[in-house]
């Protein structure tokens, strides 16, 4: 028997442990949404202060170090602070939607990571508890779903606060979300196609059986990771709250928690975005190179290794959140759009279908997604992975700065001077060298 | 009785707050607020979609008609002042509020008549862990795919006509 085989079998035969059900798993539910929310909230609070540090390290200054060893407390200082400032409603704002919009922003940003599966399933003696809060059959959708109305909290607040400088933010983000949103299941598509499921928990399954996605599915993930920068409103896409453009945003008139829950809301969505892109390209909660930890019969200890995996490679990611913040500067609101609509756009349908005309060339030649070559190598993974270098090499090659969008000083042709002109009192002049 | 009393409990509960937000869409002056009605009762029909386990189309409900309705809203912002209760907002003339009330009452009449015929099958209960795509994808891309590839042409249609009429310049 190859080695393909005997995973498989490991995988969906031999797996004697049913999954738990009746009143036991009301409970375990009960659990699992109480655990995870707390450590998401803890999470986040200490994101702020890792935000602080990781600036401050690439900044070459030492950061929050005053409260508590090493700046420890600075989130729990930070929190208090928050709660007990005083709130301040401005008199033109619209009452009601002001003050929903906080709560349409922060409940969506914290319900999205319920389906994200965060380790091995754990057996107990009531049965085998999946290690995900809802493991919804319809998985990535009510991702893609629920983020997008993430976006409702913030043109609400840019609206309902009856500012002109919330506004702008508002409407920017809800343009930016919207362009970015389709770009980001075009890319998840590629996933699909590879795993033949939308469920989260499938997707982990199938890496397992033949290898992690982001290597055979390389520009998908580098799709998805901008998109998910974008749908995030964080740094080179954080024009809603651009504060040398628009002073905060969409979050200029709020204060106190108010400001807070919109902040809270961020950081859960960098959490959820980090978490999806371990779990769509990484493995999710898989352990590298080791099949015995990634597959059933499961034991207790399978399941803390494979926690312990996921929350690194959600840290990794977290962390390269921050350190893109920390180093790159912000776009320009065109650029951001001619990134979304003319390069990320026809990239990621093109890139489509490549993939799934490669993907079905390879079912018609017979070769299977689980055989590997040597028992290490998986050969579908292998020739996956060897195409999407080649036409990583033609995007990049193709992508040159400044030959599709603008770059940053901004060379513009005569006709779009002119019509600009049109459009303004005072003409403008081509910037000196052009 | 088939289902439970939770399950009951929630059945109305989301079929009310969506006719009562429906309701509140159509009689808001403030473009933005009907709008924000709107999504509730898109949602509320999702939730019931998903009761009745048809958990991808509840989905597909919330990503499509979401988005939508974001799109309803810039241009609510964007074009009717700001969100101001505004004449353009409104209809106006008896003769246009008679014809929708008409127009309802055929709704409300065609449905009476097809609550009272039979009914076509549920689909199969799927066990735990099955692929909720296939039985939606299987006959969408097999048996009907023509028809599907004919809808798709006619959207394209419509974004090519649609960038056509944004483009030209008076």
């Amino acid at each position: 028997m190859t080695l393909d085989a005997a995973l498989l079998l490991l995988q969906h035969a031999y797996d004697p442990q049913e999954p738990v059900h009746g009143a036991p798993w009301l409970w375990f539910t009960i659990i699992k949404i109480l655990v995870v929310f707390t450590v998401l909230m803890v999470t986040i609070a200490y994101l702020t202060l890792a935000e602080r540090k990781i600036s401050a390290w690439i900044q070459d200054r030492h950061g929050p170090n005053r409260v508590g060893p090493w700046g420890l407390f600075q989130p729990l200082a930070d929190g208090l602070k928050n709660i007990m400032k005083e709130e301040t409603y401005p008199d033109a704002a619209y009452g009601p939607m002001f003050i929903l919009a906080p709560v349409l922003s922060f409940i969506p940003a914290l319900i999205t990571f319920a389906v994200i599966p965060f380790a091995a399933p754990l057996p107990t003696r009531w049965g085998l508890v999946d290690m995900s809060i809802a493991d919804l059959p319809i998985g990535f959708l009510y991702i893609l779903a629920i983020a997008s109305l993430g976006v409702y909290g913030i043109v609400i607040a840019g609206w309902s606060s009856n500012n002109k400088y919330a506004l702008l933010g508002g409407l920017r983000s809800s343009a930016q979300m919207i362009s970015y949103e389709v770009s980001m299941g075009i890319a998840v598509v590629s996933v699909l196609l590879l795993s033949g499921n939308v469920s989260l928990s499938a997707i982990v399954r199938q890496q397992v059986l033949s290898g992690w996605n982001a290597f055979p599915l390389l520009i998908g993930f580098f799709l998805f990771l901008v998109a998910a920068f974008a749908e995030t409103n964080r740094l080179p896409f954080d024009l809603p709250e651009a504060e040398s453009e628009l002073i905060a945003g969409y979050h200029t008139e709020y204060s106190s928690m108010k400001f807070s829950m919109f902040f809270i809301s961020e950081y859960s969505n960098m959490v959820t975005a980090s978490a999806l892109l371990s779990t769509l390209f990484f493995g999710g909660w898989a352990v590298p190179f080791w099949t015995t930890a990634n597959t059933a019969p499961w034991a207790g200890w399978k399941t803390l290794v494979t926690l312990v995996f996921f929350a690194l490679k959600t840290s990794f990611f977290l962390f390269l959140y921050m350190w893109i913040r920390w180093t790159l500067p912000r776009f320009r609101y065109d650029q951001l759009m001619s990134v979304g609509w003319k390069v990320m756009l026809p990239l990621g349908l093109g890139y489509l279908v490549v993939m799934a005309a490669a993907v079905l060339s390879l079912d018609a030649a017979g070769i299977s997604p689980v055989a590997r070559w040597a028992g290490v190598v998986p050969i579908y993974w292998a020739i996956l992975g060897a195409l999407n270098i080649v036409l990583a090499v033609l995007v990049f090659f193709i992508l040159d700065r400044g030959r599709i969008v603008s770059p940053a000083y901004g060379r513009l042709d005569a006709d779009e001077i002119a019509r600009l002109q049109a459009m303004s009192e005072r003409p403008i002049t081509p910037a000196q060298g052009d | 009785m088939q289902y439970g009393f939770l399950y009951q409990f929630f059945f109305y509960l989301f079929g009310v707050i969506g006719v009562a937000s429906a309701i509140t869409f159509v009689t808001r002056k403030n473009p933005v607020a009907a709008a924000l009605w709107l999504v509730n009762t898109m949602f509320c029909l999702a939730a019931l979609y998903i009761m009745m386990d048809a958990q991808f189309v509840g989905a597909v409900q919330v990503l499509v008609y979401a988005g939508a309705i974001m799109v309803v809203f810039l241009f609510v912002v964007m074009l009717l002042n700001l969100g101001q209760p505004s004449a353009a907002a409104d209809i106006k003339g008896t003769g246009a509020r008679i014809a929708a009330g008409v127009a309802g009452l055929v709704l409300v009449a065609e449905l009476l008549v097809l609550a009272r015929q039979k009914l076509p099958p549920l689909l199969p209960d799927l066990p735990r862990g099955t692929n909720i795509t296939v039985p939606i994808t299987e006959p969408l891309f097999r048996q009907y795919l023509l028809p599907f590839e004919l809808t798709s042409i006619l959207l394209l249609v419509a974004i090519v006509g649609a960038v056509v009429l944004a483009k030209r310049r008076g």
